[in-house]
């Protein structure tokens, strides 16, 4: 039997069921093979906070959505091409989003009186004309796992927790991938049981196979490879593992080791499972009773000479924010990172929001100026990473990094930095000879890193205000005005070393996006072209936000309108407003939760190029 | 360095010291200057760390390096520390709120973790630096500023709980005896292992003679009973009481009948035990050491770990770290 194979650009694929339906695990393997393939491509898990919330219901929806392309991508999609759907409540909570035309998968299996009830259905979307407008093809999953797996010495139940290895068979069919690759993950992952390793492989060609055999689709797909990928060596990447990464990468090229002061909190968790693994390169996590002691542990050890770190989420810079005083007072190298979520309180903890940037800027008693930068994509958190980690070494500063959970659970293809050609970062110690002064100060006005075990450079550090040179206790008002200037000073020194960043797309005219953070593939696809001729827009994208890069100005002036388009109610608004108030900053807010849509950043960006006409 | 070389005033800052005249920490400090300089480690490999209060003030006058942090979190600094280079010897002064109120979490879990650090907790019962309010160690009545008509809480008993969380040395002394003092802290810095000390101190100003009947000249001798390792049992001003301890309890013997004194049973109970004779009015009150027993330190054991994985997969190279197999070339 031959199969017309349809040739397609680019594709969106929303795996969605039960928080148990092993629905991220689909997703991340496609995503894997995918990377194999060769295409471009950007994912967005979404899933409910709770571990198992109630079978079957809405809350316990999961959602995997993968965005593959032959060509640049930036986003995960808009709208979804294909909609897996494991269960009634996946079904009910995800096909609106799709497009018009587009496929819907589901498991009729799992679609009795009883499953619609608990996905609170009064009648079945499948019969009663809702989905009229997709081509939706029925598939009775379970059945055909428990065929395909007859004769397992696994369980019922057991044989049916496959079922989404075979979903996955017959998605790798559709879009003519490989199964080779999630074949040897399986091996790897289930190595010590072979049944499961055998049912789940079984299952996967079981679905791969029902492609060919049942005709159940009227063609299948291709993406072909990215054309025009820069060269060099690539792999797939998560947004928290590249940020961890970067963190070993910075203290590499310090030649420091690293230490991680850590209390678990959703979505920065994974940042401290990955340095645990990192072991053999002298990394030492330390998972403490809670947000503070983790700060403090950083701290601790930055003072005996490693670089600290702490990770954690906006609840947990809440708690830490006393102690990133003590690290400003005490001028000691150490980077906090922030994969925000959606808040206040405990908010949304598996949800997206850039709503934290206010508490980065402003978040601490008194006059406390802690460095912050911003992660745009799971690549780029490697880079912002290493360049946190330079900024507190060679300033002797905490440094405030902002990620997020779309950038944190998100992947993409990352093209791997060339090892050798990473610049080392140079740390400010006391030099032989000279009087030891601990907070002497050099011409960037560093003090010198002194560490126990030193001899002869014995000296005491704390919260208290120090005098200048000495570190002595001080209460004298010329020396606090003195001392508060030059904290305040040396980290505004820090934008002589920030390139200033350059506009895509005009440059000048119209209007310019500005955004930070993780909208930056939203932005980048809603500026990338014109709807018409003779309309001209940009994008500018801000990684470090305090200081901000001289030059701005000299951007803002080119064009005539700036939308600064946030998941917050308008923070790097306001605070561009306060710096440049020569300017106006139109904002685009959005807290849903959820990221910004291309599209919705367009709309907005073409009404206001058709004001301006 | 050979220990005789260090003198205490090798180790006393160039700092003025600023607590009120007759404050127990002044021999506090002496007691510590004397004791560094006994046990001789070089002056740059200590580090004294502290929290927020009177107590905290103690590594601006120590010549060595010091941390004085933030209110409670002492103990998570110095574990920082410590972990980082565990060849430091690493004292934390902390008192009753900084470590039992405010604190209280990093005390608790430093403690089972067991962490190299000697932990001197300075008792006063009162919070002196923000002047005079009760702490989490004040008698239950007692009147202070934010407790006109007496407090309602409940106090911790520092030896109970230290011995509760799993605390590999815990023990006790007093600011009016200099000599008791060292004795406990040289033996607290021998000890491998989080080392907690309990320090009755002073505060003259606002809460004077709270340990009176247990510390001055004329009280300490026939109502206090100092654990000794290997030693019996014996208090009383002419040593003619003796302690006699068994499975139901404690009891008062004659010196002859009196049990010896085992820090270093793996259980806690003879600790707790000691320890429960602060609620009984008409029994002598323990100092000395409750409890020493020796455990894997958390510092050795993070580093071990480290090197332990180093052996086994070999030293990992930043390259490694980013090429894993998993990736693809574009030529």
């Amino acid at each position: 039997m031959t199969t017309d194979v349809i040739t397609q650009e680019d594709v969106v694929i929303r795996f969605a069921g039960d928080s148990g339906d092993g629905m991220q695990i689909t997703g991340s393997q496609f995503t894997e093979t995918t990377a194999i393939v060769g295409n471009d491509l950007a994912t967005f898990p979404d899933f409910p906070a709770e571990i198992r919330a109630p079978a079957g219901t809405r809350a316990g929806v999961s959602g995997f959505q993968i965005r593959f392309s032959s060509g640049d991508i930036f986003t995960p999609g808009d709208t979804p091409d294909v909609l897996v759907a494991m269960n009634p409540a996946a079904l009910v909570v995800n096909y609106k989003d799709l497009k018009p035309g587009g496929i819907v998968i589901v498991n009729t299996d799992a679609f009795t009186e009883k499953d619609l009830a608990k996905a609170k259905m009064e009648s079945s979307l499948l019969e009663d004309g809702t989905l009229s407008a997709f081509r939706v093809i029925k598939i009775d999953i379970n059945t055909r796992v428990l065929q395909a797996l007859e004769g397992s010495p696994l369980n019922k139940k057991d044989v049916l927790r496959c079922k989404n290895f075979y979903t996955l068979g017959l998605m790798y069919w559709l879009f003519s991938r490989p199964v080779e690759p999630t074949l040897e993950w399986l091996s790897a992952k289930f190595a010590s049981k072979p049944d499961l390793i055998e049912a789940n492989q079984m299952a996967l060609r079981a679905g791969y196979n029902a492609g060919d055999i049942h005709e159940i689709f009227q063609g299948r797909f291709t993406v072909a490879p990215m054309a025009d990928l820069p060269t060099g060596t690539y792999r797939n990447i998560m947004g928290n593992e590249a940020l961890a990464l970067g963190l070993a990468t910075g203290a590499d090229l310090a030649d420091l080791k690293l230490f991680l002061g850590s209390y678990p909190i959703t979505p920065a968790t994974d940042i401290l499972q990955y340095l645990a693994a990192m072991k053999s390169h002298g990394v030492v996590t330390a998972q403490m009773e809670d947000e503070i002691a983790g700060i403090c542990t950083a701290i601790g050890a930055s003072f005996t000479g490693k670089l600290g770190v702490t990770t954690t989420s906006g609840p947990g810079v809440a708690l830490k924010s006393e102690a990133m005083g003590l690290a400003v007072m005490t001028e000691l190298p150490l980077v906090i990172v922030n994969v925000q979520r959606a808040g206040p309180s405990t908010g949304m903890p598996t949800k997206v929001e850039q709503a934290d940037l206010n508490q980065a800027l402003y978040g601490r008693n008194s006059e406390a100026p802690i460095p912050v930068i911003a992660c745009a994509a799971p690549s780029d958190a490697y880079d912002c990473a290493v360049e946190a980690c330079r900024i507190a070494v060679e300033y002797m500063t905490p440094v405030m990094l902002l990620s997020d959970n779309y950038i944190a659970n998100g992947a993409e293809p990352w093209r791997l930095p060339v090892v050798e050609e990473l610049k080392p970062f140079k740390v400010s110690r006391h030099k032989d000879g000279e009087t030891f002064h601990p907070y002497g100060r050099d011409e960037r006005l560093v003090r010198p890193w002194a560490t126990p075990g030193m001899p002869g450079l014995e000296h005491r550090i704390g919260g208290l205000e120090k005098e200048d040179l000495t570190g002595n206790v001080s209460y004298d008002p010329e020396n606090h005005q003195k001392m508060v200037e030059q904290r305040l000073d040396k980290v505004m020194g820090i934008r002589k070393t920030i390139p200033t960043p350059q506009p895509t797309g005009a440059e000048s005219g119209g209007v310019l996006v500005l955004g930070w953070g993780s909208t930056y593939g939203a932005i980048h696809t809603a500026t990338a072209r014109p709807e018409k001729p003779g309309q001209t827009v940009a994008h500018l994208h801000l990684r470090h936000i305090y200081p901000l890069p001289a030059g701005l100005e000299e951007i803002f002036a080119r064009y005539d309108r700036i939308l600064v388009p946030e998941l917050n109610m308008g923070q790097l608004a306001k605070y561009l407003t306060s710096e440049y108030p020569q300017f106006r900053f139109e904002t685009l807010n959005k807290v849903m939760g959820k990221p910004f849509k291309a599209a919705e950043i367009r709309i907005r960006v073409t009404k206001m190029l058709e004001e301006q006409s | 360095m050979n220990p005789a070389e260090l003198k205490p005033r090798d180790f006393k800052s160039n700092q003025e010291v600023k607590w009120c005249p007759g404050c127990g920490d002044y021999a506090i400090l002496n007691a510590t200057q004397q004791t560094l300089a006994e046990i001789g480690i070089p002056r740059h490999q200590t580090v004294i760390v502290s929290g927020i209060g009177c107590s905290s003030r103690f590594p601006y006058y120590l010549d060595t390096y010091g941390f004085h942090s933030i209110h409670g979190r002492a103990l998570a600094v110095a574990t920082g520390v410590k972990t980082s280079n565990p060849d430091l010897s690493v004292w934390v002064a902390t008192g009753d709120g900084d470590a039992m109120s405010i604190g209280g979490n990093h005390l608790i879990h430093t403690l089972r973790r067991n962490v190299d650090l000697n932990i001197l907790m300075f008792n006063n019962e009162i919070y002196g630096l923000t002047k005079g309010q009760y702490s989490p160690t004040s008698p239950q009545g007692l009147k202070t500023k934010t407790s006109p008509f007496g407090s309602l809480d409940h106090p911790f008993h520092p030896i109970e709980l230290a011995l509760g969380a799993g605390a590999t040395f815990v023990a006790r002394t007093m600011d009016s005896q200099p000599k008791h003092m060292k004795k406990i802290m040289l033996a607290a810095a021998a000890h491998k292992g989080t080392s907690f000390v309990e320090i009755w101190q002073n505060c003259l100003i606002f809460n004077d003679g709270a340990f009176k009947n247990w510390t001055t000249k004329d009280m300490r001798d026939e109502h206090t009973i100092d654990l000794q390792p290997g030693q019996p049992m014996i208090y009383g001003t002419n040593g003619d009481k003796g302690m006699l301890m068994d499975c139901h309890g404690s009891q008062v013997v004659a010196p002859d009948k009196a049990s010896i004194w085992d820090p270093s049973t793996p259980t806690p109970m003879p600790g707790f035990l000691m320890a429960n004779l602060d609620r009984e009015t008409d029994r002598p009150r323990a100092i000395g050491i409750f409890h020493d027993v020796e455990q894997e330190t958390y510092d050795q054991a993070v580093n071990t770990q480290v090197q332990n994985v180093i052996d086994e997969k070999g030293e990992g190279s930043l390259k490694d770290l980013i090429y894993t197999p998993d990736t693809w070339t574009i030529d």
